[in-house]
């Protein structure tokens, strides 16, 4: 297995050189040095000089992929593409333009965006799972049509109705939470409750669904029929075996998403005015701040292949016939 | 879930929902869970993890107040003595040398004291001495550095000298970067990794100190204009006014570019700048090229704020940069405020400085400010609040809502409120509505000094003309377009009312700017009834045809007449705009085409002179009408300018008449003569038409009843110090709004079961059923 995983970190490398270079060509399409500076410096009174000193300051005043006054490798080197890029492959995220220590930026707001994903992936998980386990449970009765289409219903609204009809009603009609805000140690948990309960509910249609699918195709297999000709009471099908079974396609969508909760959601953070990580990147987008932009992409890269080779090796876990050669 | 939070608030407040709770829910679930058994627990069992399970949410909701569960505050909180406010954009910048957007200029505003500052109540707005002991000696010089009299042409001054005197035992807030031992041994200006292994903000240093401010802090500050690291956004102006400035900059340059390579720290008292000396530790001079009246206004603002050498210092330790504490983010000041938590992500929050020396409540106002309550305080001690929040929220919905239920004490009105907080009675005049006042809310409005204005470039032939004879006709089209354009409707539809359509270029409180018929654009307008009436829309179709397009079609080539309107990108909500717009041309039967650009994009085609109609806007630095009219002055011109980004002049207008009767004018102090000139300026404007000249915002903001003595304005930021909260008031007000309902939560416990319960019921039937119901009857 540790083969496996260093060979899937070293085809990472590739991935992780294409996709900084997408962002680095897409971002310089739309803003060119001169613009960061004058969005850094303001409009007002900006002279051409006080934007080449910005840029000389930070290290923008090189060609962005290719330096034709240089020799041999240094055509390469000398450029703002690999400059900036070298150090993000050893996590050294630099400095934002307007000065603050990238690393570190991330570090204070990942928590907060973690208190929120974490336990609404850890609810929405279970209760989405008993639910579908509870229709397929009771399938082709009214408890699994008005299920289906209560999840229905949950899926057409947009998740920002939830947000706001929750506001609405749980925060602003009953008063029984903030609308807003963070708050530090036990105090954070009066601001959890309605974006997490929020979270819950906004992906309790398709998921519920998704999960009674699986379920249900797994019901019809000879092992389920075996089980029952046992003698075995359904909610020990369901439990034991269906569950067990189901494991691979749970685990595909579930485990992959587990490094990214540090991301965070940019509305919900937004909504909740919670200081986490969703919006850090459109600030930076907003403010051409290409140094956070850059480390953002880089870090949700990373962070994505990390998942997939978690979800591969919890397949390892929950399905002894899967070996990682 | 739902049960134990019942059950929880039922047993603090011991009312009728303990005993719903106690008597009734809990048997009832135990003897139903014991009856589906479902759950095989013993009835002890299932008592204790209910218990556990009260007792687990009401620990996690004592985190709440006891009366009152929406509260985003600690309990602690409550009752004390401060003001909650509400920033959307975070601010990039708090060293004063670079801070400059509105958003910044609000906290460093309340931190820094520059030497003069406006009085709060007076209008027109007064410059008044802040730490200056009195206003600035100011003295013309010419060419041979001789001292010239008063009244002298302003040709013949070489130099303006402004000598400033501060007052003495001006005190700096508590920072470590004075913090010294008993022999004066500076305890944390070399610090060295291990000194600040537990260092991750400011407060953790554990020692202060303070010091007098004194006029070398002053001079240090002007220092910094030009240094090259800190880019300042007003280098580039100052370079052209301070003597030495630019010269100065580059010396910093060279030296910064021979220092080792870690050195961070330049020590600017090191290096003399020609255009400002100290005199004595309470005297300072600034010495500027020529006459700029103007320049005493930016000695009203930030940039002209002390910064001690020390926190310089103490701030240029790598050590410190590593861990993000700088200047920028952690200012130090003398002024009643200090940032004691910088958090722009989630809060900002001032702390009163406890080294500020005594200010007083202005004593007189103006004529309704004593009916307004806003001479109560009349000679008070202030600062009169201890702590300000500034919480960050990004939506509106939240910040109003939670306005509304008193934990923001002050907010702005979004689009989506306005017609819930304001409405419009007698002549237009906004009022709060009835709900706003049964809560005691009140609306407070002021126009901006900024004014939002459509331009033409006239470099473009089609609406600026390149011959005598087509600039004639391109002028006649401004003409046209600017009657057909209407503002009054816009500011109806898209701005609910909330502008003043703009006769010319100055905007309301700013001397210049007159109002009634005197001040009415005759082009636009005509006098009816008291009022001006926006033209009618044949007039505008006349000159139209005069210009050569008659029904908007081009007379010499027989082809309609389209315009381009360059705008940065769109959301799908200023489509409306968009639409608008089109529309007020189409009343011409010019077809206006929208290019719709990035900011970036959009900029450059400024700066090149490639846009033909633009949108654009300003507002003030200081309150003054040559930082209005200075916007369309020749020699501002974008394009082909030799300052560069530093011109303003974004219609590229050329005018001899008005550029001689600017350069005359600037320089002059206010009164009748200078009146009579900007009357003649914004008459040859208002013929010329370069602008659409749009409208001034009304900027309105809604107060609840404990917050006093506010007189909004966005000239003078310093603001906070005079208010003050009646803070038993507002107590009281957010217990009566923010009672917690409750019955939701007993019927969404109903609804439960009545949902569980049929399921659970048909589980135990489906479960004690047997496998072939036939069987037992073939039996028999």
């Amino acid at each position: 297995m540790l083969r496996y995983i260093v060979r899937r970190v070293l085809y990472a490398i590739p991935i992780l050189i294409g996709v900084n270079l997408l962002t680095f060509t897409l971002f310089f399409v739309v803003n060119t040095p001169d613009d960061m500076a004058r969005m850094q410096l303001g409009i007002k009174y900006v002279t051409p000089e006080a934007i080449d000193n910005w840029k000389i300051e930070h290290g923008y005043d090189k060609p962005l992929l290719f330096n034709t006054d240089q020799d041999g490798l240094n055509k390469l080197t000398q450029t703002i593409f690999f400059e900036k890029s070298v150090a993000m492959f050893a996590f050294e995220f630099g400095r934002s333009d307007e000065g603050r220590d990238i690393g570190y930026e991330i570090t204070l707001r990942m928590l907060p965006s973690f208190a929120i994903a974490f336990p609404v992936f850890v609810l929405g998980l279970f209760s989405y799972i008993t639910f579908a386990l509870v229709m397929v449970f009771f399938r082709a009765t009214y408890i699994d049509f008005w299920g289906v289409v209560l999840c229905v219903a949950l899926m057409s609204v947009s998740s920002l109705f939830y947000i706001i009809g929750g506001q609405f009603l749980i925060s602003k009609l009953w008063h029984l939470v903030p609308i807003s805000g963070f708050g530090a140690g036990l105090d954070i948990i009066k601001f959890l409750i309605l974006p997490v309960i929020i979270g819950v509910i906004s992906s309790a249609g398709a998921n519920t669904r998704w999960y009674r699918t699986i379920f249900l195709e797994e019901m019809g297999k000879e092992y389920v029929r075996t089980a029952r000709a046992k003698g075995l009471s359904e909610h020990l099908v369901l439990f034991k075996h269906v569950l067990k079974n189901a494991m691979i396609p749970i685990l595909t969508g579930a485990v992959v998403l587990v490094p990214l909760l540090f991301l965070g959601s940019l509305i919900v953070e937004s909504f909740f005015g919670i200081p986490g990580l969703g919006s850090y990147t459109i600030d930076a987008i907003n403010s051409q701040d290409f140094a956070v932009v850059r480390a953002m992409v880089f870090l949700g890269s990373v962070l994505y292949i990390v998942g997939l080779i978690l979800t591969d090796i919890s397949y390892t876990l929950v399905d002894p016939r899967i070996r990682l050669n | 879930m739902l049960i134990c939070i019942f059950i929880s608030y039922g047993r603090q407040n011991e009312t009728l929902l303990n005993i719903v709770a106690k008597e009734w829910i809990v048997p009832m679930l135990m003897t139903r869970i014991s009856d589906i058994q479902k759950i095989q627990l013993k009835g002890n069992k299932t008592k204790t993890i209910v218990t556990i399970l009260v007792c687990v949410f009401s620990f996690l909701l004592a985190a709440c107040d006891q009366m009152v569960w929406n509260n985003p505050y600690p309990a602690s909180d409550s009752g004390k003595n401060i003001l909650y406010n509400v920033f959307t954009e975070r601010p990039k910048h708090l060293d004063p040398v670079q801070s400059y957007s509105a958003n910044e200029i609000q906290f460093t505003a309340q931190i820094y004291q520059p030497p003069l500052q406006y009085h709060y109540l007076k209008r027109p707005f007064t410059l008044i001495p802040y730490t200056a002991s009195k206003m600035p000696l100011v003295t013309y010089y010419d060419h041979n550095n001789e001292p010239l009299f008063d009244h002298v042409e302003a040709d013949e001054i070489a130099y303006t000298q402004y000598e400033i005197s501060i007052r003495p035992g001006v005190l700096y807030q508590p920072h470590p970067a004075f913090a010294a031992d008993k022999a004066g041994n500076w305890l944390y200006h070399q610090l060295a990794d291990k000194d600040v292994a537990m260092v991750y903000q400011l407060s953790d240093f554990p020692k202060s100190g303070t010091r007098e401010l004194t006029a070398h802090d002053y001079v240090y500050q002007i220092k910094r204009l030009a240094h090259p690291k800190l880019h300042s956004p007003i280098y580039g102006l100052m370079a052209d006014y301070i003597v030495g400035l630019r010269e100065y900059a580059n010396i910093l340059k060279d030296t910064l570019y021979n220092q080792p390579e870690h050195a961070d720290f330049l020590n600017l008292n090191m290096y003399p700048l020609a255009g400002v000396d100290v005199v004595d530790d309470y005297t300072y001079r600034i010495k500027i090229n020529g006459k700029y009246p103007q320049f005493i206004f930016w000695l009203a603002m930030p940039f002209f704020a002390p910064i001690p050498w020390e926190a310089d210092l103490f701030y240029a330790q790598r050590v410190l940069i590593d861990k993000n504490i700088t200047l920028d983010w952690y200012p130090v000041g003398t002024g009643p405020y200090m940032l004691t938590e910088n958090n722009p992500n989630l809060r900002m929050v001032l702390e009163k400085n406890p080294n500020f020396y005594g200010e007083y409540y202005p004593e007189e106002g103006m004529p309704g400010d004593f009916e307004n309550g806003l001479l109560a305080d009349a000679g008070e001690l202030i600062p009169f609040i201890d702590k300000v929040i500034f919480s960050r929220e990004r939506e509106g919905i939240p910040r109003w809502n939670k306005f509304l239920q008193g934990y923001y004490d002050v907010t702005g009105i979004g689009a989506d409120s306005f017609d819930q907080a304001v409405q419009l009675v007698g002549q237009g005049e906004a009022t709060v509505t009835e709900a706003m006042s049964q809560q005691g809310i009140r609306l407070e409005a002021s126009v901006a000094v900024s004014t939002y204005y459509i331009g033409f470039n006239m470099l473009d032939p089609v609406v600026g003309g390149t011959t005598t004879e087509t600039r004639n006709a391109a002028r006649k089209l401004r003409q046209a377009i600017s009657i057909a354009v209407d503002y009054e409707e816009y500011i109806s539809i898209f701005a609910n009312g909330r502008g003043l359509p703009a006769h010319g270029p100055v905007a309301p409180a700013v001397p210049g700017y007159r109002q009634g018929r005197v001040g009415m654009n005759t082009i636009v307008y005509d006098w009816v009834n008291d009022s001006p009436q926006r033209k009618s829309i044949n007039v505008a179709k006349r000159l139209l045809t005069e210009a050569g397009y008659p029904n908007g079609i081009d007379q010499r080539t027989g082809a309609p007449l389209v315009l381009y309107f360059d705008v940065t990108a769109r959301s799908s909500e200023d489509r409306a705009f968009l639409d608008w717009m089109r529309k007020q041309f189409h009343k011409l039967n010019i077809q206006l085409v929208v290019r719709s650009t990035d900011y970036n994009r959009f900029q450059d085609k400024i700066r090149k002179g490639n846009a033909q109609i633009f949108e654009w806007g300003w507002h003030a630095d200081y309150p003054d009408p040559e930082n209005f009219l200075f916007l369309l002055y020749g020699p501002q011109r974008k394009v082909g300018n030799a300052s560069g980004g530093t011109a303003n002049n974004a219609a590229n207008y050329n005018n001899p008449e008005y550029d001689r009767l600017f350069e005359q004018m600037k320089d002059m102090e206010n009164g009748v003569a200078r009146q009579m000139i900007i009357d003649q300026m914004v008459e040859i404007l208002r013929n010329d038409a370069p602008w659409l000249w749009g409208f001034h915002p009304k900027e309105y903001g809604l107060y609840h009843a404990w917050f006093k003595n506010v007189k909004p304005n966005r000239i003078s930021n310093n603001n906070v110090k005079y208010y003050r909260i009646d803070t038993d008031l507002r107590e009281r007000k957010r217990k009566e709004w923010n009672r917690p309902v409750l019955w939701p939560m007993g019927l969404g416990l109903v609804l439960f079961v009545i949902g569980v319960l049929p399921a659970a019921l048909a589980y135990r039937r489906y479960e004690s059923s047997k496998a072939i119901s036939g069987l037992s009857l073939r039996s028999d």
